[in-house]
């Protein structure tokens, strides 16, 4: 075994690729990646598991009526999913398949809040939109779109633009690949003060 | 004077290492962090790979629950894990604790459980702390008066190793819920009839404070039954302000102090509660007595009914495809659907008081034939202090089996599965698709109503079985 790496994620200032489309609301942590696999000690891999009840058969085919295994998803990088995306469990392993699947932004009216944030430590870009801008990117669906991080906007094909907005720190993290723990590490002294007026009091 | 707060700014402003401002969250320092084998080695790893220590295994509380076996060790002392994984899943924990010195409730420690059975019973949860776990179900921990919230895998290595996590401030809702519950209702019926109003979004960026004649009256394990679910509901956390019933739960447990400083640590903990006229970001006003035995009938928390009252019309695509997955049909009854399997336990409906409720329906009757029942406590001492009452023997006598603990058939993570097309009625707090095996169908109810429904070999109003009126102690 390779010695164990410190993670880092890329940064990310823009994203052009297709939009995959999953409808439905409420899709949570357990049909993103069902529990059984959560058995892993690993953080790599996960993508084969990714939706694997909705996506294979008991045999272990792919079903031709999940919307992800047809042409036009394929290599899709950009999923727009229905309300409550991600809801559910805390599972990091969530974003984790997501990400090894191949998909980099998820777009939605309302995104989870434990899934949101996992998703930006790991550099798979959550985006909430209103329901207007939902429906214009749905027109999309298999086309190319650009989602521009640094611009907080996303340019669909018909030039028609449609601003988002991320958390500021969480912003400036997946651009510059910041890793948040060295921020915490760097805090040393100052949680060492607080810990010791607290625990005098 | 200051401004009027809630418990949540309270508990927030006394744990800001540093503010949040527009450019950076919050530095909010975490008082007790839980951790379980499922969420935490990616974390370890992360610490070994940057040379770091864990900078308060003081502070942190370790349990293996989620993989583990609920059989009893095989003859030759070892433990009938499910595979492979789950069995290297638990030893991993087992070498991360050694190695980073942290001391693990485990195996034959008589205090290992679910981690939200056990940092309660143990008196770890306090009043006034923050809490956190790699598990949405930290909330349970608000019944005390903490704010507990679920963190993923990589904000578990940022508390390891800084004891703090970057935070925005949550917004706050009310849920006041006046009068008391009729006699047969249970805290499990009250949240699942609460998500069905607020939905399963409804809470989203939001922590809850259950307030009300209602709650006040609640013991402390209904209070975490109430609090375990908030999450379902999409919020951050839940929690109910500290009063006698805390204070009286906590005395004499083995992690709060004792004597004289316990009641300088009370008159602190009962500060927390919110100021008369703290203003809230949302309110919501629930009539207790508008709450009957109610169980969940769809794939999501949400999509809940009174145990006697009729499916919904198959109105929009979402519960079309939920009747569907569940094989129930729109407009129907849910009284009579055949069971095949029930399960009490979870940190939602795995305690003491839980177990009682569930072998006061069994006691001196038997499960149908066709249905297989499982109770599994949530605890080590839950199951100690059962066994102790002889509730046990009124569960294997009825036809259940009873079993080690841990999370079992909530999570089916450990080899105890519902088969698929089965439905099973369940006290824990999930019934997404698969949630309990591939496939399987889940009814989430009150233990009550489980038991009542595998007497039954149906769903079936508890009611109807045992009134609560003539088991009330
Ligand atoms: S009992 Fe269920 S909900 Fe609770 S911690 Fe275990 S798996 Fe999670």
């Amino acid at each position: 075994m390779s010695a164990p790496q410190a993670s880092t994620i890329d940064p990310i200032l823009q994203v052009r690729s297709r939009v995959a489309l999953l409808a439905q609301e409420n899709i949570d942590t357990d049909q993103i990646i069902p529990a059984r696999f959560l058995t892993t000690t690993e953080r790599a891999g996960l993508g084969r598991h990714c939706f694997a009840d909705w996506r294979y058969d008991a045999q272990g085919h792919e079903r031709e009526d999940f919307a992800l295994n047809g042409a036009e998803a394929r290599g899709a990088g950009i999923l727009l999913a229905g309300r409550n995306f991600g809801c559910g469990s805390s599972r990091e392993h969530a974003p984790w398949a997501l990400l090894d699947y191949g998909i980099r932004v998820v777009i939605s009216t309302q995104i989870a809040d434990i899934f949101r944030n996992n998703a930006l430590k790991n550099g798979l870009l959550p985006i909430v939109v209103d329901e207007q801008a939902w429906q214009q990117i749905s027109e999309q669906v298999g086309n190319e779109i650009s989602v521009d991080l640094e611009a907080q906007h996303i340019v669909l094909g018909s030039d028609a633009v449609i601003p988002f907005a991320v958390e500021a720190f969480a912003r400036q993290c997946l651009m510059r690949g910041v890793d948040q723990l060295g921020y915490l590490l760097q805090l040393d002294a100052q949680i060492s003060r607080f810990e010791n007026k607290s625990e005098a009091a | 004077m200051s401004q009027p707060r809630t418990i949540v700014d309270k508990i927030w402003d006394a744990h800001c290492v540093r503010p949040e401002s527009s450019e950076a969250p919050a530095v909010l320092y975490v008082d007790l962090h839980l951790v379980h084998e499922v969420t935490s080695p990616q974390a370890f790893a992360e610490l070994r790979a940057r040379g770091l220590n864990v900078r308060r295994p003081d502070r942190t509380l370790v349990t293996l629950d989620h993989s583990t076996p609920t059989l009893p060790p095989r003859a030759d002392g070892s433990l009938p894990f499910a595979n492979a994984a789950t069995a290297e899943q638990v030893a991993a924990l087992e070498r991360h604790c050694a190695e980073f010195g942290l001391t693990l409730h485990g195996f034959g420690s008589g205090t290992r459980g679910v981690v939200h059975v056990m940092g309660p019973e143990l008196g770890a949860t306090q009043p006034g702390m923050t809490i956190v776990c790699g598990d949405s179900h930290t909330a349970t921990h608000g019944a005390f008066g903490a704010l507990a919230f679920g963190i993923g895998t990589t904000e578990v290595g940022h508390v390891l190793a800084t004891q703090c996590l970057l935070q925005r401030r949550p917004k706050t809702m009310a849920v006041t819920v006046e009068g008391r519950l009729n006699a047969g209702v249970s805290a499990k019926d009250l949240i699942l009839h609460i998500i069905g109003v607020l939905g399963v979004d409804g809470g989203t960026g939001h922590v809850i404070e259950y307030r009300g004649e209602a709650i006040r009256a609640l013991t402390m394990e209904q209070r975490m039954t109430l609090c375990n679910m908030s999450i379902e509901a999409g919020a951050r956390a839940g929690l109910v302000a500290p009063d006698a019933t805390t204070l009286a739960w906590l005395r004499g447990r083995p992690h709060v102090p004792q004597g004289a400083s316990f009641e300088q640590a009370a008159t602190h903990w009962l500060s927390f509660a919110s100021d008369q006229d703290a203003a809230f970001d949302r309110e919501v006003v629930i009539d207790a007595r508008s709450v009957t035995p109610t169980i969940s009938w769809g794939t999501n928390p949400g999509q809940v009914v009174a145990v006697d009252g009729a499916l919904p019309d198959a109105g929009d695509a979402a519960t079309r495809k939920a009747l569907d997955y569940m094989k129930f049909s729109a407009g129907a009854s849910m009284l009579g659907e055949k069971v095949d399997v029930v399960f009490i336990g979870s940190c939602t409906n795995g305690r003491l008081s839980d177990l009682r409720d569930a072998a006061e329906v069994l006691r001196g009757r038997q499960i149908a034939s066709h249905v297989r029942m499982l109770v599994v406590p949530g605890s080590d001492q839950v199951k100690q202090q059962a066994e102790a009452e002889g509730l046990d023997r009124v569960f294997s006598d009825a036809g259940a089996e009873w079993r080690q603990p841990g999370c079992s058939m909530c999570i089916a993570m450990n080899g105890d599965q519902v088969g698929p097309g089965q439905l099973c009625v369940s006290t824990s707090n999930r019934n997404f698709e698969g949630r309990q095996g591939p496939g399987a169908r889940t009814v989430l109810a009150s233990p009550a109503t489980a038991a009542a429904s595998a007497l039954a070999g149906r769903i079936a109003d508890p009611r109807a079985v045992a009134p609560r009126s003539e088991r009330a102690a």
